[in-house]
C-alpha cells in the first residue's frame, strides 16, 4: 500500500462525510501544510475522480437507453407522418400487380382477391387513399397489411390486446394477491417453504414454455371442456398469460405486505380482531398502493408480453368482442410479421409504431407505478 | 354478532389457500407434462446433434450452442455495466439527487419495456443504424456485413433487457456489505475508490455473481427480442464470428410448435427441446437462489 499516505487523510475525511454524515470530524488535518502533499493528492484526485466519472458515466448507460428507445423505434415510425415521395411509387406499383382479378397462382395474391372481393365495398368508398398510412387508415377496422389494398387499421389489434389482457388480469390479479395473503398472513412455515419457491418457478418459465404448454396441452383441454369453435382463442391465450402475470403480482403485493409496520397487526389483534380480520381490515388496506403498483406493472407485463400470445391466441385480427374467438394483439402482431416485412415499406412503419405506442403506454403504466404509487405507500407508512 | 363474522372467516382462510393452491397446482401439471413429454425424446444424441431430414429427426445441439454463445455475450456486455451501474447508485449516488433518481427511473422503466420493443430497438440501432454505420465505414456500404441481424447485435439487445436484473441483484448485495468495513477501510486511509474495489466487490462477489446467473437465466428463456434481430430458423453450420447468425433454443421451441412441416409428427422433439430449454433456465435459477441463499445467511 505505497499509496497510504497522511495526506490522504483528508481526501478519506472528506468521503466519509459525504456518505456517513454522522461520523465526527477530526480536526488535525486542517493544520496540514499544503505544500508537502499537494504534488500527491493532486494525482490521487486524479485516479479518484476518473473512477468517479467513468463509474457515473456508465451508469448513464440505462437512461440513455431508454432515450435511445424513443428516438430509435420512433424514427423508424416516423415517415409514416412525414411520408417520403417514394413511398406512394412503391403502393402504386403493387397495386397494378394484383389489382385485376389476374390468373397468378401464388397464395398471396389469391388470398387478397379474396379479402379484396369481401371487402370491395368499402374499397370504393375510400379510393384512391388506400395503402398510405393515412390517420384514417390507421383508425380503421380491418388489418390486412399484406394485400393490393393493405389495410392498417390497427383497431382490432387494439381490441384484441384489450381482451387478452383483461382476461389474464381477471384471473392473474384475485389469485394473485389472495395467494401473496395467505403466504404472508395464514400459512404454516412448511406451506411458505413450498410455495415461495413455487412462484420463483413460475416467475423462471421462460415465456415460450408457458406458450408451448398453452398451445400444445391448455388449447386442447379448454376445447374439450367448453367446446371452443377455435382451438386458439383469446381466453386460452388469456389463461396462459395469466401465468406470466401471476408472479409479478404476487411479488409486489407480498413485499407491501411484508412492509407495512408490524405494530398495526399487532394493534389489531391486541384489540381482539382475529387473524383474516386483521387481514382482511388492516393490512390489504394498508398495502392498497402497493396492490395498485402490483396491478399496474402486471398490466404491463400482459399486455407486453408476446410468445405466449403468439403462440395461444389463433393470431386472427378479426374484430369483436367474443372472447373464444382468436385474436391478434399488437405485440403478437409485431413478432408474426416483422421478420417478412421490406425494411422501409408502410409496413415496416406501422409495425414500429405500433411498437411505439407500447413503449409509450409501458413508460407511462411505469411512471405511474413509480411515481404516484410507490411514494404514496411511503408517505403513508412515514406519516403515521 | 361474531357468529355472522365466522363464514367470512373460513371463506377468507379458504379462498387465499386455494389461490395458493391454484398456483402449486399449476407449476407442477406444467413440469411434470414437459418432463414426461420429453424425456423417452431426450438423449445425449439429441444433445449432440444436429436437426436433420428438414428438422424432423436430429438433436438440438446447434440451437444449444447458440443459446451459450448468445447470453456470453451477453453476460461480457451486460454484467460489468449493470455492476457498474449498482455501485454508483448504492455507494457514489446521494440517493436523494435528481441524477441518481433519474438513473433509477430509468432502470425501472427499462425493466417494464416489453420485450417486443427491444427486439424492434435491436433492429432500428444495431441492425439498421450502427450495423450501417460500420458498413459504411469498413466497406463504403457496398457490402452489407454488419447491416444484418446476427449474433452480436442480439446479444446486446438481450444485455440491455437483462440490464435491470443485474442492477438490481448487484445493488441488493452491496447494501449487505456491512458499514462498519467501509469505514474502517476509510479510516486507515484508503480513498473511496480504493475502499470500493478492495472491500466492497469482494464482499458483494456473490451478489454479483447471483445477477449475473439471474440475467442468464432470464436472456436464455426470451425469444421476443431476438426474433429480427439475430436468431435463425435453421442453419448448417455453427456460428463463427459476431456477424453470424445463430439458432438458440427458446426459438427454435417457437418455431418446432408452430412452423414445422408436421408438428404432429415432431411433438417428441419439440417436448424434448422444451425439457433442455427448461432444464437449463432451472439449472441457472437453481444456483443463483441457493447464492441468493448463501448470501442471505452471510447477513443475518
Amino acid at each position: 500500500m505505497n499509496k497510504d499516505h497522511p495526506g490522504d487523510i483528508k481526501e478519506a475525511r472528506q468521503t466519509t462525510m459525504t456518505s456517513k454524515a454522522n461520523i465526527p470530524k477530526p480536526l488535525p488535518s486542517r493544520k496540514r501544510e499544503p505544500s508537502d502533499t499537494s504534488s500527491l493528492r493532486n494525482r490521487f484526485r486524479f485516479g479518484e475522480s476518473l473512477a468517479e466519472y467513468s463509474i457515473k458515466t456508465i451508469s448513464f448507460i440505462s437512461l440513455a437507453v431508454i432515450i435511445l428507445i424513443f428516438i430509435f423505434v420512433f424514427r423508424e415510425a416516423a415517415p409514416l407522418f412525414f411520408p417520403r415521395p417514394h413511398s406512394t411509387f412503391t403502393n402504386e406499383e403493387l397495386r397494378q400487380e394484383t389489382y385485376g382479378e389476374e390468373p397468378d397462382t401464388t397464395v398471396s395474391v389469391k388470398s387478397t382477391a379474396i379479402a379484396g372481393g369481401r371487402n370491395s365495398t368499402s374499397l370504393e368508398t375510400s379510393g384512391g387513399g388506400e395503402g398510405e398510412a393515412s390517420l384514417k387508415n390507421l383508425s380503421g377496422t380491418v388489418w390486412q397489411p399484406v394485400s393490393a389494398q393493405p389495410k392498417y387499421g390497427l383497431l382490432p389489434l387494439v381490441i384484441g390486446t384489450l381482451k387478452v389482457t383483461l382476461i389474464a388480469m381477471l384471473i392473474a390479479a384475485p389469485v394473485g394477491i389472495l395467494s401473496a395473503l395467505f403466504v404472508s398472513v395464514f400459512a404454516p412455515r412448511w406451506a411458505k417453504e413450498i410455495l415461495k419457491p413455487a412462484i420463483e418457478i413460475l416467475a423462471g418459465f421462460p415465456s415460450v414454455v408457458i406458450g408451448f404448454f398453452a398451445l400444445i396441452v391448455l388449447a386442447s383441454v379448454m376445447q374439450n371442456l367448453f367446446g371452443f369453435e377455435y382451438r386458439l382463442n383469446a381466453l386460452v391465450g388469456g389463461v396462459a398469460l395469466s401465468l406470466a402475470v401471476i408472479p409479478i403480482i404476487f411479488t409486489v403485493t407480498e413485499d407491501a405486505l411484508a412492509s407495512i409496520p408490524r405494530a398495526l397487526t399487532e394493534a389489531s389483534l391486541a384489540l381482539g380482531a382475529t387473524k383474516w380480520q386483521t387481514a382482511l381490515y388492516v393490512l390489504l388496506p394498508a398495502a392498497t398502493p402497493g396492490v395498485f403498483a402490483a396491478l399496474l406493472l402486471g398490466i404491463g407485463r400482459a399486455f407486453g408480453e408476446t410468445m405466449i400470445v403468439l403462440m395461444a391466441t389463433g393470431n386472427a385480427a378479426l374484430l369483436s368482442f367474443n372472447l373464444v374467438e382468436p385474436v391478434r394483439t399488437m405485440s403478437a402482431t409485431i413478432g408474426a410479421e416483422m421478420a417478412e416485412v421490406v425494411f422501409g415499406e408502410i409496413h415496416y412503419n406501422v409495425l414500429f409504431l405500433i411498437g411505439s405506442i407500447m413503449f409509450l403506454f409501458s413508460f407511462t403504466l411505469n411512471a405511474v407505478a413509480e411515481l404516484f404509487v410507490r411514494r404514496k405507500l411511503m408517505q403513508r407508512f412515514k406519516g403515521s | 354478532m361474531y357468529g355472522r363474522f365466522k363464514y367470512t372467516g373460513v371463506a377468507v382462510y379458504g379462498l387465499t389457500g386455494l389461490a395458493a393452491a391454484l398456483i402449486l397446482v399449476a407449476v407442477l401439471v406444467i413440469i411434470a407434462n414437459i418432463v414426461i413429454g420429453g424425456w423417452n425424446t431426450i438423449s445425449w444424441e439429441f444433445i449432440t446433434a444436429s436437426p436433420t431430414e428438414g428438422m424432423t429427426k436430429g438433436g438440438v445441439f446447434p440451437a444449444i450452442v447458440g443459446t451459450f454463445l448468445l447470453v456470453i455475450i451477453m453476460s461480457l456486455a451486460g454484467v460489468p455495466v449493470g455492476t457498474i451501474t449498482a455501485i454508483y447508485l448504492s455507494e457514489y449516488a446521494i440517493s436523494t439527487s435528481i441524477l441518481a433518481r433519474m438513473i433509477r427511473f430509468a432502470v425501472n422503466t427499462l425493466a417494464g419495456v416489453p420485450a417486443i420493443v427491444f427486439g424492434l430497438f435491436g433492429l432500428g440501432f444495431f441492425v439498421q443504424f450502427v450495423g450501417k454505420g460500420l458498413d459504411h465505414l469498413l466497406t463504403g456500404g457496398v457490402e452489407l456485413h454488419w447491416s444484418q441481424p446476427n449474433i452480436l447485435w442480439a446479444s446486446l439487445t438481450m444485455s440491455l433487457l437483462t440490464l435491470p436484473v443485474v442492477i438490481v441483484s448487484v445493488e441488493e448485495a452491496i447494501r449487505t456489505v456491512p458499514g462498519e468495513l467501509r469505514e474502517a477501510s476509510l479510516a486507515l486511509g484508503a480513498t473511496k475508490w480504493q475502499t470500493i474495489r478492495k472491500v466492497v466487490i469482494p464482499h458483494s462477489l456473490t451478489g454479483i455473481l447471483t445477477g449475473g446467473i439471474l440475467a442468464v437465466s432470464r436472456g436464455a428463456g426470451e425469444v421476443a427480442p431476438i426474433l429480427f434481430t439475430g436468431a435463425a430458423y435453421f442453419l448448417p453450420h455453427l456460428p463463427s464470428s459476431l456477424s453470424d447468425q445463430f439458432m438458440e433454443l427458446g426459438y427454435h421451441v417457437y418455431i418446432m410448435a408452430t412452423q414445422s412441416p408436421d408438428v404432429e409428427a415432431t411433438r417428441g422433439i419439440q417436448y424434448a427441446t422444451t425439457l433442455v430449454l427448461l432444464l437449463l433456465t432451472f439449472g441457472l435459477n437453481f444456483s443463483a437462489i441457493y447464492l441468493r441463499h448463501r448470501l442471505r445467511r452471510m447477513r443475518a
